[in-house]
């Protein structure tokens, strides 16, 4: 028979509490770049911003970078492992399909019994997650939420390829998410075009690649991927202002994916912010991190006090599907 | 219909709010490689800007083939009649 349903209380909204990140300790400098690929520190600069780029050693796999950035966050919270009900993990280059990573970096930090899963929405990972983790604080459904984003992108990168070699990198950043009184995260701004899923694409299925014992790598069409950032995700980024009622000059801080310098500059020309607003260039010294970009480059604005907490920050991430996401956030 | 200097004119600004190359040089006989130091991102913002701006379709078989200033403006001129 059809018997009424409780639902769990909701909430006025969640936010941000704290932030975490985790850089590999090996920088791998254009000049080093430039003995392993055929270019220059002056192409590079030019054509992405990028000086300089962390690879992660042995030591420093997936598992690990997570748990690291998220300890951090936690630390950061003021909260125990324990308090944690939900963790997601944002990453492309997990190479198992199961368990998903989520779980163990989950069990790794001392969370009991937390929901677990992973999201694989490439450079859009993190805004996915973190929009989830705020329905889930504002349904009921989840009190106090890790969301992490994590790469090893230099496993599946191409080291033959002129046009990928420099770009991908590796770490990660995490939030902890939190019920708050006031909504610290706005309503997210999200799509996908699968037509041009084979703009940023893993060169081979495993299957195929496997027998043969190579690693696929990842392919992209460099210049699909920066007309459609620099006129739809513009475009996207200010529907994520007027979706949360946000005009430029109330915007503080923009934090776009770090995928190239060259988009940054191409997406402010298009949005027009004001003077004051800062933006994000952490690319320049870590790379294009895909899922771990948007924590990072946002825990990097604070560290370096360029931004500060309480201001009003406008991240969005976009990439392989192709598939984005954004939304404001009030800065932890 | 615009003229070949409204057009060069107006292409000239998307150069220059692109690129930054300063509107006095977006001459018809420069090359936007050799000439303006245009790369090869830009080129994709200006062509997407004049698709824009001057309501016509470039295709990237015939954008590769606009190497100068003038290529760019005739292209335009052509297509807009």
């Amino acid at each position: 028979m059809t018997a009424p349903i409780r639902t769990a209380p909701t909430r006025a909204g969640s936010r941000i509490a704290s932030l975490g990140s985790y850089l590999p300790r090996r920088i791998v400098t254009n000049e080093e770049m430039c003995t392993i690929i055929e270019s220059t520190d002056e192409w590079i600069q030019q054509r992405t911003g990028i000086k300089e780029r962390r690879w992660a050693s042995d030591d420093e796999q997936v598992q690990f970078m997570s748990v690291q950035a998220a300890g951090q966050a936690l630390e950061r919270a003021g909260l125990q492992a324990a308090d944690v009900d939900c963790v997601i993990v944002a990453t492309v280059s997990y190479m198992v399909q199961t368990p998903a990573l989520a779980p163990l970096v989950a069990a790794e930090l001392g969370c009991v019994d937390a929901a677990a899963y992973d999201v694989s929405a490439a450079c859009a990972g993190f805004c996915y997650a973190l929009a989830q983790a705020d329905s889930l604080v504002r349904t009921g459904n989840a009190t106090n939420v890790l969301v992490i984003g994590v790469e090893r992108l230099s496993d599946i990168t191409d080291m033959d390829d002129r046009g990928t070699a420099f770009l991908f990198a590796d770490g990660a950043g995490a939030a902890v998410v939190v019920p708050s009184d006031t909504p610290g995260i706005g309503p997210v701004v999200w799509g996908s075009d699968g037509h041009q899923g084979q703009a940023i694409h893993q060169t081979e299925d495993f299957r195929i690649a496997s027998p043969k014992g190579v690693m696929p790598t990842l392919a992209m069409d460099g210049k699909a991927v920066f007309l459609w950032a620099t006129t739809f995700i513009a475009n996207a980024a200010r529907r994520v202002l007027d979706r949360s009622g946000i005009t430029p000059d109330e915007l503080d801080v923009f934090i776009p994916h770090q995928a190239n310098n060259r988009i940054t500059d191409s997406m402010l020309r298009h949005l027009k912010l004001p003077s004051h607003v800062v933006v994000a260039r952490m690319i320049q010294r870590i790379g294009n991190t895909s899922a771990a970009s948007v924590p990072l480059a946002m825990d990097d604005v604070l560290a370096s006090g360029e931004a500060t907490s309480g201001q009003t920050a406008l991240i969005i991430g976009f990439g392989a599907g192709l598939v984005y996401a954004g939304q404001v956030v009030t800065l932890p | 219909m615009a003229t070949t200097e409204e057009i060069r004119a107006e292409l000239a600004t998307i150069v220059n709010d692109v690129a930054g190359v300063a509107v006095e040089d977006v001459q018809l006989d420069k090359s936007f490689t050799e000439d303006l130091d245009v790369d090869s991102l830009s080129m994709v913002e200006i062509i997407y800007a004049c698709e824009d701006k001057f309501g016509v379709s470039i295709p990237d078989e015939d954008s590769k083939n606009l190497r100068t200033v003038g290529d760019a403006v005739a292209y335009i001129e052509r297509a807009q009649a």
